[in-house]
């Protein structure tokens, strides 16, 4: 105990240090002041002190965790409480209900403000799916997303502004063009290894955003796409909040329509070899994969949804530039994925939900948020890699009627 | 039945260099329906890199591959892909396991079947009729395999908590739901304790009589070699240097000089 | 003519400071295969410790020459306690995670930095005080190449010819080469590996620090994000060269400048940045092995 008090007091005191420059001292290079802010200092020690304390306990629960596992092998029997309520018919039904109770009715009961931030959540749950298919599932990981995402937006975008065409067109067509990206872009890194693909993907991130910023005839440059439409419906002319109110719904049906499509992906032949890909690329080949068409088919997939939201995205701002598709946006997407458990659908909804929400609702938080991201990512890699909510292991049932013939 | 013997695999003076280094020196070997042959040879003597070059993991530099697989044509597959050399009809173990490790034993099986099975992305979304029928098929057939190598309790376990010699089991499963004519097994007894080689050496055997799969095997393992196997291969330094029946090759001066030089290594 | 020098030299000037962070990239990468996605951030951190020291410095009346060595001594001490404690916290836990698990934890130590800084300082530009004096000698050729550019060269040439003799010939440059080799036969010879690492990271960062101060008195301004961008292209010229290779780091880096410079002068510098990424994905489709790298069979 005493030993664990003197180690955390000098992790306190080389945090201390460690900071000391960056959190007392500023200088003010013009007026030739500099600012003393001896009380940080405190802070720091005394937050190093605490965190150095858990930290320690922390890691020696992860070890026995991991010996655990080891030495016996049927650690697996017993499930996580997140495979308990969605295995438990009894729990997961009224759970669900009040779900789509609230879901429902979240629009009527909250102002135009509020119903817009549920939107945006809501497009990043979608986008936090489709990045779970390129990363959770198929392994690929891509630090380039958001450019999938700018790609259906300006695609509205610029359909809208040339030639006037609606939403309800470029619904799709976002969809398809993300995709369409999706497959130019994986084609030429189909061989390259985990790390060297997430440095390529981040460089064809950073230069959409390069490319859309500077080529002002097309993309109309920093300036950005202004005036687009909102979501139609059959020409009716709509308020401000009714056209809210219908953007959040159809918001939720995309939502749905996305975890009804991915969870049967998931379920396939094809779900399985992206997960045979992800564990295990020669094996996986050698067992008759054919590798790059499942990997361009993991990547347009993915590219697909954040194409078809970057379109709705685009008519629900009613205005797009290139700062909304940073690098941070990426990150922030990819944050969402591994929050919930690489793999699974209802932990990256329950991660976009709070990555989203939380910093608008707390606002003293949101000035912190790319710090607790970072953070976040940081500390579920080494504590909990598997996410808030585990992939759910599937279990297969034999028909009844036995095939015949199955020694061939 | 009496049948007649034909030609499956073929070989003709394989080679494979790296940089300036031969690690395969003009090999030839051949298997046929109903065999299980072997290639031995000490460390590093190049085995698994014949394999690799043979599956389509490594392109050779010399050489043909040449394939009869039985009702088609005969093609030479050099540089093929390694998925359209199991397509053809050879699949392969790995001499250390490669599983998907956080996949459940059936899934692993199941892998194997997408080769034989067509749905498609779209299939798969609209899950029609025959999308459905082609899962339950798939569902089926990987449980009947699972069967035969003694896996089907474990089924829904996640592959990486499955015992090691269950783990090499559920590698030949997992081939073998690839309709392979051909079954390339490396080391496949590797680590294994006596009781696991022997049963292991009964399934070997089982394959080849009720499947009618034929079996290459790398071996290190003399004794199950030369138990189960109707012709061996030796190779050393990647060059050949004896074939024969495994009494041959059990009274061979250069295979012996080879092993106890090794032994003597060791 | 001379603007083409002026372009060349500008061009090295880049390029050696790429180098000073590519190496520590490439050397980190070389021993445990981890792209540390947050050495940016170490090199970014070297840069606002030299400030905030030169700018204490100077209010408390010291002046020129030796602000500047002070100011790089202390950044290279807080840089190399930044690595240090970076590997201890982020990585070493993950020493036998999946492949993809310490790259995560890597980004997400990269955006934790960057916005420590942040708010701990500030999200705008501070002016970088010019610390490196007008050589006098330099007089006849400044309007190709001026003070600040020699000291760089210069700098970076002697700070790489250290580096080097430090891993040929000292101890624990033998323990880090014998580690690259083979982490697990130099840990059974005795090498201590874990320290090894540290030090990899350690040296890593100091070189980093002084590429952060080096490009603060060239450019005379910073902020929290300076990072980002040269890690990605210091990393990019790691991998023109052939990641995990100490000499093609440096060439790679000199070339990357280069080709950066010229494509800014002679095409359009707003696309500068899409040119260096353009050089990434297509020297890692091409020649995925670099410059000088020797291409490597995966083990099956």
């Amino acid at each position: 105990m005493l030993d664990n008090m003197k180690r955390s007091i000098l992790v306190a005191l080389w945090f201390v240090f460690l900071t000391f420059p960056l959190m007392v001292v500023k200088v003010n290079t013009l007026k030739n002041i500099v600012e003393w802010r001896w009380m940080n200092m405190l802070w720091v020690a005394l937050g190093a002190f605490v965190l150095s304390i858990v930290w320690r306990w922390a890691m020696v629960r992860r070890d026995l965790k991991s010996s655990e596992s080891d030495s016996t092998d049927d650690d697996q029997a017993r499930p996580g409480i997140g495979q308990r309520i969605l295995e438990d018919p009894k729990i997961f039904k009224p759970v669900l209900l009040v779900l789509a109770v609230v879901t429902l009715v979240f629009p009527l009961v909250v102002d135009i403000y509020q119903a817009n931030i549920m939107v945006l959540a809501l497009i990043f749950v979608v986008l936090g799916l489709g990045l779970n298919i390129t990363v959770g599932l198929a392994g690929l990981l891509d630090l380039g997303y958001v450019a999938f995402f700018a790609v259906g937006a300006y695609t509205y975008g610029i359909l809208n502004s040339f030639w006037g065409i609606g939403f309800w067109t470029s619904l799709p067509i976002g969809g398809l063009m993300g995709a369409l990206f999706g497959i130019a872009l994986g084609f030429p890194i189909l061989r390259l290894r985990g790390d060297y693909l997430a440095i390529v993907t981040l460089g064809f991130g950073s230069i959409a955003k390069i490319v859309i910023e500077n080529w002002e005839e097309v993309f109309n440059g920093a300036k950005g796409i202004a005036g687009i439409p909102r979501p139609g419906l059959f020409g009716l002319d709509m308020t401000i909040e009714s056209a809210t109110t219908y953007t959040y719904y159809l918001m939720i049906l995309m939502v749905l329509f996305t975890i009804f499509i991915t969870n049967r992906l998931k379920d396939s032949r094809i779900g399985r070899a992206w997960m045979a890909l992800r564990e295990d690329e020669i094996a996986c080949v050698a067992m008759g994969v054919d590798m790059a068409r499942t990997k361009l088919g993991a990547y347009a997939f993915g590219a697909f949804w954040a194409g078809l939201v970057g379109v709705i995205f685009a008519a629900r701002n009613t205005y797009i530039n290139p700062n909304s598709f940073t690098f941070m946006e990426s990150a922030l997407v990819l944050s969402i994925v591994v929050l919930g458990g690489m793999g699974s659908i209802v932990g990256v909804i329950i991660a976009a939900l709070v990555l989203i929400l939380m910093p608008e609702y707390l606002r003293a938080f949101a000035e912190y948020r790319m710090l607790m991201f970072g953070a976040v990512m940081v500390l579920m890699m080494i504590f909990r890699p598997e996410g808030l909510i585990a992939n759910v292991r599937r279990k297969y049932t034999r028909s009844a009627v036995k095939t015949e013939g199955v020694n061939a | 039945m009496p049948e007649t013997k034909k030609k499956l695999l073929e070989v003709k003076g394989l080679t494979m260099d790296f940089g300036g280094l031969r690690a395969v020196d003009a090999v030839s070997l051949e298997v046929s329906t109903g065999e299980i042959v072997a290639l031995i040879g000490p460390n590093g003597a190049g085995k698994t890199t014949f394999f690799n070059c043979v599956t389509g993991i490594y392109n050779p530099t010399k050489g043909e591959v040449l394939v009869h697989p039985p009702e088609k044509k005969t093609q030479r597959i050099n540089g093929f892909k390694p998925n359209r050399v199991t397509t053809i009809g050879m699949a392969r173990t790995f001499q250390n396991i490669r599983l998907f490790h956080n996949m459940t034993v059936l899934e692993n099986v199941m892998i194997g079947r997408h080769c034989r099975t067509t749905t498609s992305i779209v299939g798969a979304i609209m899950r029609g009729a025959s999308t459905k029928r082609q899962e339950q098929e798939t569902i089926e057939k990987s449980y009947e395999l699972l069967k035969k190598v003694g896996l089907v309790n474990f089924a829904d376990e996640f592959a990486k908590n499955l015992p090691y010699g269950a783990q090499r089991r559920l590698e030949i499963a997992r081939a073998m739901a690839t309709d392979p004519f051909l079954l390339l097994l490396d080391e496949p007894a590797a680590g294994m304790n006596p009781q696991e080689t022997k049963a292991l050496d009964e399934l070997i055997v089982r394959i080849r009589d009720t499947e009618k799969i034929a079996i290459l095997l790398i071996e290190h393992d003399m004794k199950l070699v030369m138990n189960i196997s109707e012709r061996i291969y030796v190779m050393e330094y990647g060059k050949e240097i004896a074939q024969g029946t495994p009494m041959d090759i059990r009274s061979n001066p250069r295979v012996i000089e080879a092993y106890l030089g090794e032994e003597a290594d060791a | 003519m001379q603007y083409f020098l002026e372009l060349s030299c500008s061009g090295l000037v880049r390029g050696s400071i790429y180098a000073l962070i590519a190496l520590g990239y490439t050397m980190v990468y070389g021993i445990i295969q981890l792209i540390n996605f947050a050495h940016g951030e170490v090199y970014m951190i070297g840069a606002f410790i030299a400030l905030i020291v030169s700018g204490v410095l100077t209010i408390y009346g010291f002046s020129g020459f030796s602000i500047l060595i002070l100011a790089a001594l202390i950044a290279a001490v807080y840089a190399a306690a930044y690595g240090y404690t970076l590997e201890k916290i982020a990585y070493r836990p993950l020493r036998n995670a999946p492949r993809l698990s310490p790259l995560i934890s890597a980004i997400g130590m990269s955006l934790f930095l960057q916005n420590y800084v942040l708010l701990a300082q500030t999200p705008d530009f501070l002016p970088f005080p010019s610390l490196i004096p007008d050589f006098d000698f330099m007089e006849p050729i400044a309007h190709i190449m001026g003070s600040a550019e020699l000291v760089i060269l210069v700098t970076s040439a002697i700070t790489m010819i250290a580096l080097t003799v430090l891993i040929k010939y000292t101890r624990i440059g033998k323990a880090m080469r014998a580690t690259q080799q083979d982490m697990t036969m130099a840990r059974l010879v005795g090498v201590n590996v874990d320290n090894v690492i540290s030090m990899t990271f350690v040296i890593g960062s100091v070189l980093a620090a002084i590429g952060g101060v080096l490009v603060g008195s060239y450019i005379g301004q910073i902020n929290f994000y300076i990072g980002f961008m040269a890690g990605v292209k210091a990393f990019t010229a790691a991998v023109l060269g052939g990641i995990g290779n100490i000499p093609g780091a440096a060439l790679g880096a000199l070339v990357l400048g280069l080709a950066e410079s010229y494509a800014a002068g002679y095409v359009s510098s707003a696309y500068e940045d899409v040119f260096a990424f353009g050089v990434l994905v297509l020297i890692l489709i091409l020649r995925p092995a670099g410059l000088l790298g020797k291409a490597v069979k995966q083990k099956v």
